[in-house]
């Protein structure tokens, strides 16, 4: 009984994972494809990866994705760590409601709500002060918000965890709160941080819905390129860019990961040797 | 010595709370303000609501046309409705399938959890458009899925999933299916097993164990888990409008069509503005279940 359940159990988790895996594995593999058949295997070929450096209009619209990610995942990084320690540190003070719900809300908001609504407080604040133009902008203002939930959600639970009698005794050897703070405690939540800005990074790089509402006429991002080519239908070089794009986003949260496990490894032997 | 932060809290408060204020919570009032104006030809294209007359005052053009457009114009009912069927069933199929995944995972050996864990986690950050693309690619015509089944003659005719409602269901539950196992994991992980030990050491079968402790103990992570589906999938817009046909109208989709399309930026609001009461509910219910666990 034991057993079979087990052996059930395995299987059905195996096979949730290839149904994960599968896709990607057969578009990766459709990419290197000579024929611009989709269907029909002519030979391996890297034609498409090649095209992808001629293309104008795609190079463009990664260069703004870029840009966008790493500054928007750099913005998120810093007020998502805020909103993190005000939420672990002060245990009582005005609006921490209100901040608890906001940081929680855009995880679960559908995409085309938090998108329209944004678009139109950036339409009307245009109005009012003329500012700010539709474009790289606004389109980092809104994946900053949504960003900056990932983060505080990261950061939280890992500070959380952090042991505050290091903060402590400093504090009592006559450092400051700050001091203590940046020298103990952003050490201890360091690999979070990292680990997160990767997180957004990946997450702004992919954002459509969002982007298409706030971007205005004139910016497109490389998902809204994407998007458009896709809606024509399958297209070699798109799998080529995808492959591309499924790859190097893998590595950066491989990396994430990884930094997240070890230094909870180096955490966990810590606490062993001050044990002893 | 512990509160000495003093009056420097709020440098660490202050920013956040403003910033997802004004860019966060203000937008949903003027997407209400927005519902009740008018389309009109002009930048932006509607009609003011509040404004000041020439002798300053003000003045106010409140129009109900958009909600009474959304009563009468059968698009929206029918929309909704099969926007929360899609995600009812959707999230109840990776509620089913992701159930015995985190379950497996939770019960396997510490070592192996970190790496199963990464393996659902990457496809979880990895492009979701381009992943429902590459899921097109599977499921088309002439896709890897039909190919292999006519080259092994188990069908006669590629069989027509794209464009139909299965398309979108396998569209969901393939993209939404790491955002059930992640919640199910945590709170199956942290299930105290000497509970379990207890109920063996008192004659109860496996399967009695399992139906009287661990499954009511991690209704909470069900929960999580249902909402983190259930939430987002009504409000799908990228699969419906890349798998689904046109009978697969889901309410993203007309909004977006409403927007982009129509250029109707009121009767889009307002269809935002519906759809946003209409999850205030399941919505709640994530941030009551999600506060708990985080302050556990």
């Amino acid at each position: 009984m034991e057993n079979r359940s087990n052996a059930v159990l395995l299987s059905v988790l195996f096979f949730g994972i290839a149904l994960l895996y599968l896709p990607i594995l057969v578009l990766i593999g459709f990419s290197f494809n000579a024929s611009p058949l989709v269907n029909v295997w002519g030979g391996f070929s890297t034609t498409w990866y090649t095209q992808l450096l001629h293309n104008r209009q795609l190079l463009e619209a990664a260069l703004l994705s870029l840009e966008v990610a790493v500054t928007a995942s750099s913005g998120a990084v810093v007020l998502g760590t805020l909103a993190a320690i005000a939420l672990v540190r002060f245990a009582r003070f005005r609006g921490r409601l209100l901040l608890t719900g906001m940081v929680n809300a855009p995880l679960v908001m559908p995409e085309i709500i938090t998108g329209i609504t944004q678009l139109l407080l950036f339409v009307s604040m245009m109005q009012l002060f003329a500012w700010p133009h539709r474009g790289f902008t606004t389109i980092v203002i809104s994946h900053v918000t949504f960003c900056t939930a990932y983060v505080t959600i990261t950061v939280q639970s890992r500070l959380q965890s952090a042991d505050r009698s290091l903060e402590e005794a400093a504090m009592d050897l006559g450092a400051g709160p700050a001091r203590a703070f940046l020298e103990i405690t952003l050490p201890i939540i360091a690999p979070a941080i990292i680990s997160s800005w990767l997180l957004c990074f990946t997450l702004s790089l992919d954002d459509l819905v969002i982007s298409s509402f706030v971007a205005g006429p004139g910016a497109s991002t490389l998902p809204m390129v994407i998007y458009s080519k896709v809606k024509l239908g399958v297209s070699p070089d798109v799998n080529a860019l995808a492959s591309l794009i499924v790859c190097g986003v893998g590595v950066c949260v491989i990396v994430a990961g990884w930094l997240m496990a070890r230094s909870d490894r180096r955490r966990a032997l810590e606490v062993q040797l001050a044990g002893r | 010595m512990k509160t000495t932060w003093g009056s420097g809290r709020w440098l660490i408060i202050l920013p956040p709370l403003i910033f997802l204020t004004v860019f966060f919570l203000i937008p949903f009032a003027f997407a209400f303000k927005i519902s009740f104006a008018e389309a009109a030809p002009r930048v932006p294209p509607f009609t003011d609501v509040i404004s000041f007359t020439a002798d300053h005052h003000l003045r106010l053009a409140v129009s109900l046309g958009n909600y009474r457009y959304l009563l009468t114009d059968e698009v929206y009912g029918v929309a909704y409705l099969y926007s929360l069927r899609t995600a009812f069933f959707s999230t109840l199929i990776c509620l089913l399938l992701g159930y015995p995944m985190a379950y497996a995972i939770a019960r396997s050996p510490k070592s192996a959890q970190g790496l199963l864990l990464l393996v659902i986690m990457l496809p979880f950050w990895t492009s979701f458009l381009l992943r429902v693309y590459a899921l097109e690619g599977i499921i088309r015509d002439n896709g890897f899925l039909n190919t292999i089944l006519l080259h092994l003659g188990l069908i006669s005719h590629p069989l027509r999933i794209m464009r139909t409602s299965l398309a979108v269901y396998l569209g969901i539950i393939y993209s939404y299916l790491p955002f059930m196992v992640l919640p199910l994991f945590a709170t199956l992980e942290k299930l105290d097993t000497t509970l379990l030990e207890a109920a063996a050491d008192l004659g109860s079968t496996p399967r009695r164990a399992f139906l009287d402790i661990t499954l009511p103990l991690s209704v909470p992570g069900m929960i999580a888990g249902s909402m983190l589906v259930f939430i987002p999938a009504v409000g799908e817009f990228v699969i419906p409008s890349l798998l689904g046909g046109p009978n697969n109208l889901m309410i993203g989709r007309v909004l977006w069509d409403e927007f982009f399309g129509n250029h109707d930026w009121p009767v889009a609001s307002a269809v935002a503005i519906a759809f946003l009461l209409l999850l205030a509910g399941p919505i709640a219910i994530y941030q009551y279940y999600n506060v708990r666990q985080l302050e556990a």
